[in-house]
């Protein structure tokens, strides 16, 4: 599904991924752990082609192709979504309709054809019954006035309906209280499936009592430092990351 | 390159899309200001004495006056005598569509704006000023059923002269400002429209002004009349070819509603914005547009879409004289590549309980500058008089500017005002956040701006909401999808 084979990237000019590897296949379900500045959303962005953010050596591959090269809306329509760490406010907007233009560039992008208004409605009201969210926020824009738990169960809503094939949660822990972590959790174990893969990046443990790893990474300094399976999130609750610095 | 900044390059490589000249014979005055040019536009008009009077009265104050300077636009000093006062196609008095040069007709197919089918479909009827003289009027018939006057603002002179000489200058006075005044002195034609006590205008009444003549200024007079309970709603729009020489534009619309009278007023301006890398060319429209609400319970709105031209002064206003009478003010600006506009409006409440509400909504891109200036007056007999103001702008790219200037003069107490303005830009995150559902810069940027201005756009008449948006996607276009 993706492979990242000695990825050196950076923003401005800055080396900050110091050649990562990383491979999943799948169905998985990766996690990344490491500190701020680690370089954990580095990654992130450089796997969805964030303009600022250049590689320097090294390749991702997503089913095989380099994706390098690829537009951020390329890559998006080829199945990788991320969850934002920080979902972006559209004023003016509306929920809707954004996400029934994404859904239909996606569509479309498939040789399939656009839902209309009415299909996309019946559509979107199943998806946020998943996410215990309002029908009212649909009338909202996008994001705006949302508070930090509803702009994540907004990602988790557009991960939903857009069905990706590579799924990146970028710290979606963050600002969410337990109740929200649960809907968010649940939300994506019922996404899970054979073919499906996430990376989720964290800082935490938390988010992964509720979504549990096949794979934990240590990120460290661009690098990933140190993999193992779920328990290995639970030995770094426990001893945090300084034994596993050089 | 940032994304954003080749979006930003992109529109600037496009051209104006409606740049094209059309080949008719023109009867054209040479270029020149003076007594005897005013007394040949008011001879070939056929007009009565006190109106030449009213002209050359109006000319001889604009001599003293000063071009105002104010404004934040900046162009090259104009030349009032090296332009042309006067500019007719040669065929005059049309009873008919099939008597229209064909050549006219083909440039309002090239625009998108067939006069028959906007006839048959639509139910608007068009009254199409060309290059000064109205060429051809249709539904003429059925709006003399219903007893509205709508034509040309010449016949209107000849057939309702009482009217005109009661209403003309009585809202814009040819002394209010330096534009006013030299339109007053050369204005060739125009808009007229009556809506007699108690008529509720059948149809939308709709003009397409066109500038067709090389250094031909457009001195347009518009004058719309809504006596007691009487409605209407009145569409402008305009296009221009392509240009070298700066061409000026000073028209001068009064609107006067009487008691329980609603006149809306809206306009979707996509006028020739100048050559896209220098700016070059490009229409001048300094503009007087100011309605007065006579009396009580009457109503005027304006609804502005400004695309086009490189420099535009216009500030649409209403005087809310009439107890409990309302003013509205609805824009969306969009200034692009070297485009700048000082826009905005003039709320002046006189009577009790008057009411104004204005939108505003500005968009830049590439090295556009754009003013909103506002003006809200309280005097000291409106009692409870209310404004609302909203002034947002946008910017798209690091080149371009938005300004505010709200002006708020409050004279009695029990005023209730309210002020909000925003900035913000389509930023890289925004367009990094669509990207990353699938959906392209081009596409986010229509999506964002049209949202922007979605407050605006639903105060436009259905058939002129979506001529505004294919509008704008011209003078945007890279930049909106």
């Amino acid at each position: 599904m993706l492979d990242i084979k000695n990825l050196h990237a950076g923003v401005d000019g800055k080396e900050i991924l110091k050649g990562l590897n990383l491979s999943i296949k799948p169905g998985e379900m990766h996690a990344i752990m490491g500190r701020n500045g680690s370089g954990k959303s580095t990654l992130a962005n450089v796997i969805t082609g964030r303009e600022d953010y250049t590689v320097s050596k090294g390749d991702i591959l997503f089913a095989g192709d380099s994706i390098l090269d690829w537009s951020p809306e390329a890559r998006s329509l080829a199945g990788i979504f991320m969850s934002f760490q920080y979902p972006v406010v559209i004023p003016g907007v509306n929920n809707t309709y954004f996400l029934k233009a994404a859904l239909n560039a996606k569509r479309k992008h498939a040789g399939k054809k656009g839902l209309d208004a009415a299909g996309f409605l019946k559509l979107i009201k199943e998806k946020l019954i998943e996410v215990s969210m309002d029908p009212k926020y649909l009338q909202r824009a996008v994001n705006d006035g949302f508070s930090g738990g509803e702009k994540k169960r907004n990602e988790i809503l557009q991960m939903l309906t857009l069905e990706p094939t590579l799924a990146i949660l970028d710290e979606t822990d963050s600002g969410l209280d337990i109740d929200a972590l649960k809907i968010v959790a649940d939300g994506v174990n019922r996404y899970r499936n054979a073919d499906r893969s996430f990376l989720v990046i964290t800082h935490y443990q938390r988010l992964l009592k509720y979504i549990e790893p096949d794979f934990v990474h240590v990120l460290i300094d661009g690098q990933i430092v140190k993999s193992g399976g779920k328990e290995l999130a639970l030995e770094l609750e426990e001893k945090g990351y300084n034994w596993l610095e050089s | 390159m940032s994304n954003e900044q080749q979006v930003i390059d992109e529109s600037l490589k496009k051209d104006y899309a409606y740049g094209f000249v059309t080949d008719i014979e023109s009867e054209t005055l040479p270029p020149g200001l003076n007594d005897d040019v005013i007394r040949t536009i008011s001879a070939i008009k056929e007009e009565p004495e006190w109106l030449l009077e009213w002209r050359l009265k109006a000319y001889r104050h604009w001599l003293k006056m000063e071009e105002p300077k104010w404004a934040k636009v900046v162009y090259p000093e104009i030349d009032y005598q090296a332009i042309s006062y006067f500019s007719a196609p040669k065929k005059k008095e049309l009873a008919s569509l099939d008597e229209v040069d064909p050549e006219l007709l083909a440039t309002y197919t090239k625009l998108g704006i067939p006069l028959e089918e906007q006839k048959m479909l639509s139910g608007v009827a068009v009254d199409a000023v060309f290059d000064s003289v109205s060429v051809a009027t249709t539904f003429k018939e059925e709006l003399k059923k219903a007893g509205v006057i709508f034509g040309s603002f010449s016949e209107a002179v000849k057939n309702y002269p009482e009217l005109i000489k009661k209403y003309l200058g009585s809202v814009v006075p040819y002394t209010d400002n330096y534009y006013a005044a030299l339109n007053s002195a050369v204005f060739t034609d125009g808009s007229f429209v009556y809506i007699p006590k108690g008529v509720k205008c059948p149809m939308e009444l709709s003009t397409y002004f066109r500038i067709n003549e090389a250094n031909t200024g457009q001195f347009e007079r518009t004058l719309i009349i809504a006596e007691e309970g009487s409605h209407v709603s009145y569409l402008e729009g305009c296009t221009a070819p392509q240009r070298d020489e700066n061409q000026l534009h000073a028209a001068v619309v009064e609107l006067v509603a009487h008691k329980d009278a609603t006149i809306k007023y809206s306009t979707v301006q996509n006028w020739y914005p100048g050559h896209p890398e220098t700016g070059a060319g490009g229409i001048y429209n300094f503009v007087t547009k100011r309605g007065i609400c006579l009396e009580e319970n009457s109503h005027i709105s304006w609804t502005q879409v400004e695309t086009g031209s490189a420099v535009t002064w216009k500030y649409p206003s209403c005087i809310l004289k009439g107890d409990n009478s309302v003013g509205e003010f609805y824009s969306v600006a969009v200034t692009n590549n070297h485009q700048q506009a000082d826009t905005g409006t003039k709320m002046i409440h006189l009577g009790k309980n008057t009411k104004s509400t204005i939108i505003s909504k500005g968009i830049s891109a590439g090295q556009g500058q754009q003013t909103y200036r506002g003006e809200v007056k309280i005097m000291k007999g409106a009692e409870n008089a209310r404004n609302f103001s909203q002034c947002d702008s946008i910017l798209i790219g690091e080149k371009c500017g938005a300004h505010t200037f709200p002006y708020i003069d409050v004279r009695n107490p029990t005023a209730q005002m309210e002020h909000e303005a925003t900035t913000s830009n389509i930023g890289e995150d925004q367009l990094f956040y669509c990207n990353q559902r699938g959906i392209s810069s081009e596409d986010a940027v229509s999506m964002i701006v049209n949202g922007f201005c979605k407050d605006v756009f639903k105060e436009l008449p259905m058939e002129f909401a979506v001529e505004a948006t294919k509008l704008m996607e011209v003078s945007l276009e890279g930049s909106i999808g």
